[in-house]
This record gives structure tokens, sequence and C-alpha cells, in this order.
């Protein structure tokens, strides 16, 4: 298995340890993340590759902290997420991860704006939500709400609420999947211009491989296992990306 | 079974919780409804049953002493069907093992009886025989509350001397379906009741052969009653004629009309409040769930069903909830109706009464609960009828939210998020919140409707007996004495003190309207008994002139200075015009009050009173009991702590089983009001929740926000309620009040206060039932899937 060498486990942001997650569907056990060593570095931009059932989801997930993992262990920092409890994890995303939706998932009654302070408002050490919209360029649509926005728009306000809170782990799950290129690629350049500005360790799952040139490292899943890892040596701008 | 209905069926059981609680308001609807008129149809298809099978009259006139041949001179009488003359007396009564004196009405049974009008219903035992002089049938409560049976005796004190009955049966009549002695207003079970004797015996005793001192007349159907009544008192008037009266005002019969009134004015206002409820339930539910559905609607087009089937598969969803509530409520309501009958029973002496189950009213509840809850789906089902296959198919546009807040009102307060959204929800649907508002208040306007009453029989019992009639025990005689009799009593052992009185019978007038009351006559000075008005200031009876009670005054729409008739119903019976000089507040009967002396001059007969108003020593109670059944001719004795206990025992029967039932109902339409909104709140927004915890919102903060929804609409809905029920309760006064007695309409902060109290909880319940959906939100399918 190619795993990348941890280099300097001081810049280890998140990093997983024969990670494991089966599921029990009727009599037989279905495993769908299988044993996963991994380690994300402080400011790296990943992308995640893999075909629908690779377990690319079921990873976000663990380390989201949104499902418990059935064993191996994942930490975040120092703090060991695996094995942590409901109120541990909600913790654990409110204060470090930041998550942007394929759907969008913004509220329909609120504006931009009160979406994204919807998030300020339980953070410890948030930007200001008109900042974090300006990064993303929207400020001359904070006002709006989700329904007179369009969906590159309201994605793009999505991650504007993710990064408000200046979180260390940006997890995006098939963030341009509802979108045409066009859009997407505007949504992706917001990802960039977040992590190279900020410095947010951003992990970026989808099926569309065309989006690998934007990453610092490709990670592709395959059968609930990490099938390669390789680094970009030549990594493009977003607004190069065409699919 | 069709595809459609197996869908329908797994819908219904997968809304099971939803469906139930709009079932049971429909239940409720259907249960008050079936209580309410069920209950009056069997109080009144078996009193117009047994009156007509046992000959009830229409017409009744008391007089002194009349001979028997009048009697046919009354069957002449224009419209007159038949006629019946007897002698009624009321005597006093030893019950072994009684303390307390009882008092009986006697009534003579002619010996053919079969003729007569009133028969007697003989529900165990025989009629005395003819010669059988010492022989009695008793009144059948009276009975049972001193367990009388066949060969009990009964001491009775006939005009003066002790006679002792063998009771050989038990029987009923319909002029005593409710029997209250003389001058009360609650019957007193065990020591008040009819005994029926031979004529002969009662003519020996009362000197009354050949005579008669009570008439009956049945009227031919269509003959005018008043015109009867006008000819009966001329030719009663030189014997004595007390005035005639019709059933209006016959004391059984007006109780019985007041408590069916009650019983009706119950059933115009609960069962549409509960269907209303209902129908709004339904809406709101449908209403959501063809919203989510839209998709299946658009394919069930887009594959061939017609717009009309698919409507139809709606309407059945809803007639489907119709139906369980209908069972429910029908089960219920028959119990609860049976149940309410059987209280009746106990109260009022019918020869049989079982709740009515006439198929009509069964068909009825049933069909008015199926067309409020149609009536309610139909915007909903026609919605789900037009949608264009295309349009379905496709995901609905993104509700489109407006800054109603910040644009309405120029809000600059910069509220938290959660609560943003809280409002805007609310706002965004603003029918749904108004309806969901409605439904709470009308449960709280139930609850204040009702929940008054206690404070008013509370308020009525504090009025009566601590504030107005304060003495320990009343002593009535059997007729008129002289004043000095009232120094007799006041030796009496255990008499505190005593203050006479006399009650005049009057025939009462203002125009048209007339009334036969008794006119209270107290000395200037009495202390033990007192008249008050509303404010309760103290109002001194004054030397001349006349003081109304408040409902009485109303009847005869008259107030302080006006000219009131009055044709005193004995002595000179010269109708004489009395001013009216003040008002008062009285809660139990019509009762008009005028100075000793002022009354006497009335009748011009000197100084006779009625009775005595006595405070009794308790140590020395016994001791005073004793000589007054050693003493009979002194009269009859009621103590004010016996007619509180039964004032108190009828109105826990009747008024508190009631507000149990309501408080419960109320519950109910409360709870299912809550559960649905919250239900169908969640189903909205629980995507946005979902992606909320996603983002790092604890369940407590994702939780406030449906919690808060439903305590917005919760509060709202208070004032409103309070109003509402401000005015149910206010509805109730006026359609409870009779001539017997009027409720005070007193609603303290506290029946409010209970009434939030219940509904609060009941929101709170189902809020946290719901609330525990929250904790089981799926936090992966919100990254993956679209509404």
């Amino acid at each position: 298995m190619p795993n990348e060498p941890a280099d300097d486990a001081r810049t280890q942001l998140l990093r997983t340890d024969k990670l494991t997650k089966t599921y029990a569907m009727g009599s037989t056990t279905v495993v769908a993340l299988d044993a996963v060593d991994f380690a994300a570095h402080a400011g790296e931009f990943i992308v995640i590759l893999g075909p629908s059932g690779s377990g690319k989801s079921t990873f976000l997930n663990l380390v989201g902290g949104l499902d418990m993992a059935t064993s191996g262990q994942a930490w975040f920092r120092d703090q060991q997420i695996t094995g942590l409890g409901d109120a541990a994890l909600t913790r654990y995303r409110r204060n470090s991860v930041g998550f942007v939706f394929q759907f969008y998932n913004l509220v329909p009654s609120l504006t931009a704006r009160e979406n994204v302070k919807l998030v300020t408002e339980i953070a410890k050490t948030p930007m200001r939500a008109e900042e974090a919209l300006d990064m993303v360029g929207l400020a001359d649509r904070m006002d709006h709400f989700p329904a007179q926005l369009s969906g590159g728009e309201q994605q793009r306000v999505a991650i504007a609420r993710a990064i408000a809170k200046r979180p260390d782990l940006l997890l995006c799950d098939e963030p341009t999947g509802a979108l045409d290129s066009k859009t997407g690629i505007v949504v992706l350049e917001a990802l960039t211009k977040v992590n190279a500005e900020m410095g947010t360790t951003t992990l970026v799952i989808t099926h569309n491989a065309a989006i690998r040139t934007i990453a610092h490292r490709v990670v592709s899943f395959a059968d609930g296992r990490i099938a390669s890892i390789e680094r970009n040596a030549d990594r493009q701008a977003a607004a190069s990306v065409r699919w | 079974m069709s595809a459609l209905h197996i869908k329908l069926f797994r819908e219904m059981r997968r809304l099971w919780a939803q469906v139930l609680a709009i079932a049971l308001v429909m239940a409720a609807g259907v249960a008050t409804l079936l209580i309410g008129v069920g209950t009056y149809q069997s109080l009144d298809q078996t009193r117009n049953a047994y009156y007509q099978a046992n000959r009830f009259a229409d017409v009744f006139a008391t007089v002194t002493r009349a001979p028997r041949s009048v009697l046919q001179d009354i069957a002449d009488i224009d419209g007159v069907l038949a006629v019946d003359g007897r002698i009624s007396k009321i005597a006093l009564a030893d019950i072994e093992g009684v303390e307390e004196p009882a008092s009986v009405l006697l009534v003579s049974l002619a010996e053919d009886s079969v003729q007569g009008l009133n028969r007697l219903y003989l529900r165990s035992g025989r009629l005395p025989e003819p010669s059988g002089a010492t022989e009695a049938v008793v009144s059948e409560i009276f009975a049972e509350a001193n367990g009388f049976r066949a060969g009990s005796q009964l001491k009775v004190v006939m005009n003066g001397a002790q006679r002792q009955l063998t009771l050989v049966g038990v029987a009923l009549s319909p002029d005593y379906v409710y029997a209250v002695a003389p001058g009360e207003i609650m019957p007193n079970e065990g020591r008040f009741g009819v005994v029926w004797v031979p004529e002969s015996v009662l003519a020996g005793a009362y000197d009354l052969s050949g005579a008669f001192n009570a008439v009956s007349v049945r009227l031919l159907p269509g003959a005018s009653e008043r015109e009867v009544i006008a000819r009966l008192d001329r030719l009663l008037a030189p014997f004595g004629g007390q005035g005639a009266y019709g059933r209006a005002q016959q004391t059984s019969h007006a109780y019985l009309d007041s408590e069916l009134m009650q019983l009706q004015s119950m059933s115009r206002v609960l069962p549409p409040v509960f269907l209303l409820v209902a129908a709004f339930l339904v809406n709101m539910t449908l209403t959501r769930l063809i919203a989510l559905e839209r998709e299946q609607i658009g394919l069930l087009k887009a594959i061939g069903y017609s717009a009309w089937s698919i409507g139809w598969h709606y309407v059945e969803f809803v007639l489907l909830i119709a139906v369980l509530g209908i069972a429910i409520g029908l089960a219920l309501g028959t119990w609860a109706g049976g149940a309410l009958t059987e209280l009746y029973a106990r109260f009022y002496s019918f020869p049989v009464l079982v709740f009515s189950r006439e198929p009509s009213l069964y068909l009825i509840a049933g069909g008015t609960t199926m067309a409020a809850a149609v009536l309610g789906a139909l915007r909903a089902v026609r919605a789900a009828a037009r949608l264009p296959p295309a349009v379905a198919m496709s995901p609905p546009a993104p509700p489109a939210y407006r800054n109603l807040l910040a644009g309405r009102f120029g809000l600059v307060i910069e509220l938290r998020k959660t609560w943003v959204m809280v409002s805007r929800h609310l706002l965004h649907w603003p029918w749904r919140t108004a309806g969901g508002v409605i439904g709470l208040a009308l449960s709280v306007a139930v609850l204040v409707g009702s929940l008054w009453s206690v404070g008013g029989v509370d308020y009525m019992i504090d009025y009566t007996f601590n504030r107005t009639e304060r003495q320990d025990a009343t002593i009535n005689f059997l007729g008129t004495r002289p004043a000095s009799a009232a120094q007799a009593v006041e030796r009496l052992p255990g008499v505190l003190a005593a203050e006479p009185f006399r009650a005049l019978g009057v025939e009462i007038g203002s125009g048209h309207v007339t009334r036969r009351i008794a006119i209270i006559g107290r000395p200037a000075a009495a202390s033990l008994t007192r008249l008050l008005d509303t404010n309760l200031t103290r109002v001194d009876i004054p030397e001349s002139g006349l003081l109304l009670t408040r409902s009485l005054a109303d009847i005869l729409r008259v107030g302080p200075g006006d000219i009131v008739n009055i044709r005193p119903l004995e002595g000179t019976r010269q109708s004489r015009p009395v001013h009216v000089s003040a008002l008062v507040e009285g809660y139990l009967g019509l009762g008009a009050y005028m100075e000793l002396g002022a009354l006497q001059d009335l009748v011009a007969e000197g100084d006779q009173i009625s009775g005595v108003n006595v405070s009794v020593d308790t140590l020395m109670q016994d001791a005073l009991f004793a000589r007054l059944k050693q003493t009979p001719s002194l009269g009859q004795i009621s103590m004010q702590t016996v007619a509180l206990q039964q004032f108190r025992a009828t109105m826990a029967q009747n008024l508190y089983v009631m507000i149990g039932v309501l408080v419960s109902l109320a519950g109910i339409i409360a709870f299912g009001v809550v559960y649905n909104f919250s239900r169908i709140s969640l189903s909205e927004q629980g995507r946005e929740m979902a992606s909320l915890r996603v983002l790092g919102f604890t369940r407590a903060e994702v939780s406030t926000l449906l919690l808060a929804e439903i305590a917005v609409l919760t509060l709202l809905a208070q004032p409103l309620g309070w109003a509402l029920g401000f005015l149910v309760a206010f509805g109730m006064v006026e359609g409870f009040s009779s001539e017997i007695f009027t409720m005070p309409f007193v609603i303290g902060p506290e029946v409010f206060a209970y009434s939030s109290l219940v509904v609060m909880t009941a929101a709170l319940v189902s809020g946290l039932i719901v609330r525990r959906r929250i904790d089981r939100l799926d936090m992966i399918a919100v990254l993956k899937t679209r509404e």
C-alpha cells in the first residue's frame, strides 16, 4: 500500500490508524472502510477520488465526527476522535470542522448573511459574516435569501458559512456535484482561495477526476481502502479545470 | 386491494401518531355531541313518555279547602280534558335512627286511582288497601336513602297527632321526578320524601272529608293554558285558591327543564369547537403530506391516473382518519353518555332512564365529523388534483422567504439567528400558524369556560351560606303563628338567638309578566340573615317598599323606583302596587324581601310569622332535635350545614364530573394541535436541523428551533384563549341561568392561570415527544440527499 510516510508529526492535523467501518446488512457484514491509515498536514488541499461505494464518504463521515468507527483510531491533532461521545463530537464539529454539502443545505428562511451568522454566533473566534462572504465573492448578494440565489451562489454561501468560524479542517462532500462546470469552477476557486489565504486544511470528496489537478495530493479510494496517493507536482489553478 | 389502497394503509401506519392525534380530537367532537344530545334526548324522551303514560297534568293549583263538587265545574272549563283533586299536606316525620327531624309531603290516593292524573308508578310492593288506615307508599329516593322496604314503619305527625304508617310499597310519580322540600333548593334525599296514603286517612286527619286542597288539570291538545288558568283562578278564588300555574312553574318539571337547557347549551358549543379544530388539523397534515408526495403524484399522473382518482385517494385517507375518530368517539360517547344518564337517574326518579341510542344521532355525529374532515381536506386535495404532472415531478422550488420582520416592523434588534428562523418559519405559513394559535386558544377557552364554574359555585356557596343566610338553622312552622312563637323558640335548648320571618306566597307582576314567589318579611334589625348587593355591600331592609333579587327584577324588567303589583295568594288576596326600593343579589331561586311589619300590613293579618331563623349551640344540637321531635307543632327544622352538604354533593356530582371531562377534552385538543404542528414543522425543517447538527449545533440548540415555535404558538394563544374563554363563561352563565338558580359571574385570575397551565403542559408534553425525533436526525443522509 503506497502510504505517505509520516514526515513530521507536528504538522499532522488529521491522522487515522486502521480506521474501519462495517455495517450489518441483514445476515452479511459490509466493510465500508477497511483499516485505512492516512494523514493530512496543516494547510493541505486534498482531493479524494473514488467510485460510489469506495468508502470515501464513510471516511469523511468518520473524520468529520458524524459517525462512529467500528475499529481503528482517528486523531485530530492530539485528540483522539474515535470513541468520543455525542457531546464531544458535537464540540469537535463546532470548533474545528467546516462542512460543505453537495446540496448546500442553507436555511431557506435566512439570508446569505444570516446563514453565515447562524454559525458565527456559536463559534469561538469567528470572522465577520461579511468578511466571509466577501472572500467567496458574494459581498453584493449578502441580503438575498437562498431562493433568490443561483446554485453556485448558494454553494459559495455554504463555503462562507463553513469557513467563517475559521475551522482547521474543511470537509467538502461533492461540492460541485449539483453544479454545471462553469459555476462549479467558481466554487472551486472559492475553496482554493480559502485554502491559500487561511491555510485551512481542505478535503474535497468527488468522483469528478477533473478536479484532481487543483490538489496538493490526490487520494484514490477503492473497495474501502486507499488505492493510491499521488502528489501533484504541477498544481493547476481552479480556473483551468474543465469537465 | 388496489396499489393505491396499499399505499393508503402504509401511509396510515407510518403516520399513525399524527393520525391518532387527529382522530382523538374528532372523537372528542363525536363524544361531546353524543353525550350532550344523547343525554338530552334520553331525558327528554323518557320524560315525555313517562308524562304521557302516567298522565302528568298541565296545570296545577292549591286551595285551602274546596268541596269535591267544584271538580265538576273545573272539568266543564273549555279546554280541560281531565281533572284530579287531592289532599296534599306537608308533615313532619320521625325516622328511626335519624336525629334530625324529616318532613314528608302527604298526598292522597283516590280509591279509584286509575282515573286520576299524575299516576303512581309502583316500583315494588303494592298500593295501600283503601281500608288500610295505616298503610302508605313512599317515594323511591327517600326510601333508598333511609333503607325503607315493605313493612318499614314511619312516624308522621298529621295535624298535630302522631301516626305510625306501615310502608307497603315504593313508587314514583311524574309530578315528583325531582323532589325538593318546599322552600329548599336542592333535594334532601334522606330528609324529604313523598308519602302517598289513602284519601280517607288524610281527609280524616285534616278534616277535609269530601274536599280537596290540590288540583291538577290536564288540557285538551291545543287548549290555551293561559285561559284555563284564568278560569281556574276565578273558580277557586272563593276556596282560598293560591293561583294556578302551568308546568313551567311546577317545581319538578322546572328543574328538569333547566337541566335540559344546560345540556343543550353544552351540545351547541363543544362539538363545533372540536370539529373545527379537527378540520384544521386535517388541512395542515394533508397539505404537508401532499407536499411530500409531490413527485409521487406527478408519477401517478404520468402513468395515467386521473386527477379525480388521486384526489379521491387523499379523501380516502382523511375518511379513514374520520372513521377511526368516529369509532373512538362513539364508543367514548356511548360510555360517558351512559354514565351521565346513570348519574341523572340518581337525582331524577324515572321508572327507567337509559341512555338513548337513537341511530339517527349516531348517523348525525358520524356524518358531521366526516363532513368536517372532508371540508378540512378540500383545499389540499384540490391542490393535489390540479398539480400538472410535469411540474409535480420536478422538485419544488425552494420556499421563497421574505424579510417580513424587518420589512414590516422595521425591526432593528439583532435577534439570534435561530430565533429569526423560528419567526420567519411561522410567518411563512401565516394561516397554519393562525390555525395553531386558534386551536390552542380554543383549548384554553374550553378550560376557562368550564373551570370558572368551580369558583362560581364556591362564590355562590360563600355568598349564600357565609355572607347572607348566616343562621345555623331555620324552623318553618306548619302554617303561620303569632309573633310570640319566636320567643317560644328562643327558649328551646341550644337556641342562642332567634329571628322571626314571614314567608308570604304572592303573585308578583309587572306588565304581562307574572311570577309566583314567596316574599320574605324580616325585621329591619335582623342580623342572622342579611341582604347584599352585587358588590357585597349590605342592603338594609327599608321600612316600606320591596327589595327584589336581580334575577327577578330582570324577569319583571323593573328596577329601583318602579312599581310592581303584588297579589297575596292567601289572606286578603287584594292586588296592591308596591314600589321597588333596591335590588339585591341572590343566586338561588327568585326572591323578594320586605320589612316584616310592612309585609304583615300587606295582608292585614296582624303579627303572624312563618318561622324563625336560629343560631344554635352545636353542643346542644341533639337536645334541640329531641325537643323538636317531641313538639312537632313547632314545625320543621332545616340545618344550614345539611343544606350546604346537599348543595355540594349535587354540584360535585354534576358540575365536577362535567369539568373533569372538559379538562381532558381540552388537553386532547392542545395535545393534538401541538403534536401535529410540531411533526409538520419537523418534517419541513428536519433537513435544516440535521445540517445544523453537522455544523456543530448541539441537540439542545437544534431542539430550540422546534420548542420555540411551540412556545410562541402557545404564548400567542393564551390571551386569545382567555378572551374567548371569558365569552364562553359568560355564555354559560346565560345558558345555565334558570329561574331556579343563576350562577354568579366571577372569574378569578387563578382560572386563567390553571387553564394556561393545563394547555402549556399538554403542549410541552407533545413538544417533548416530537423533540425525541430530533435526537434521531440522520446527519449523514443530509450530506447526500436533497429533499
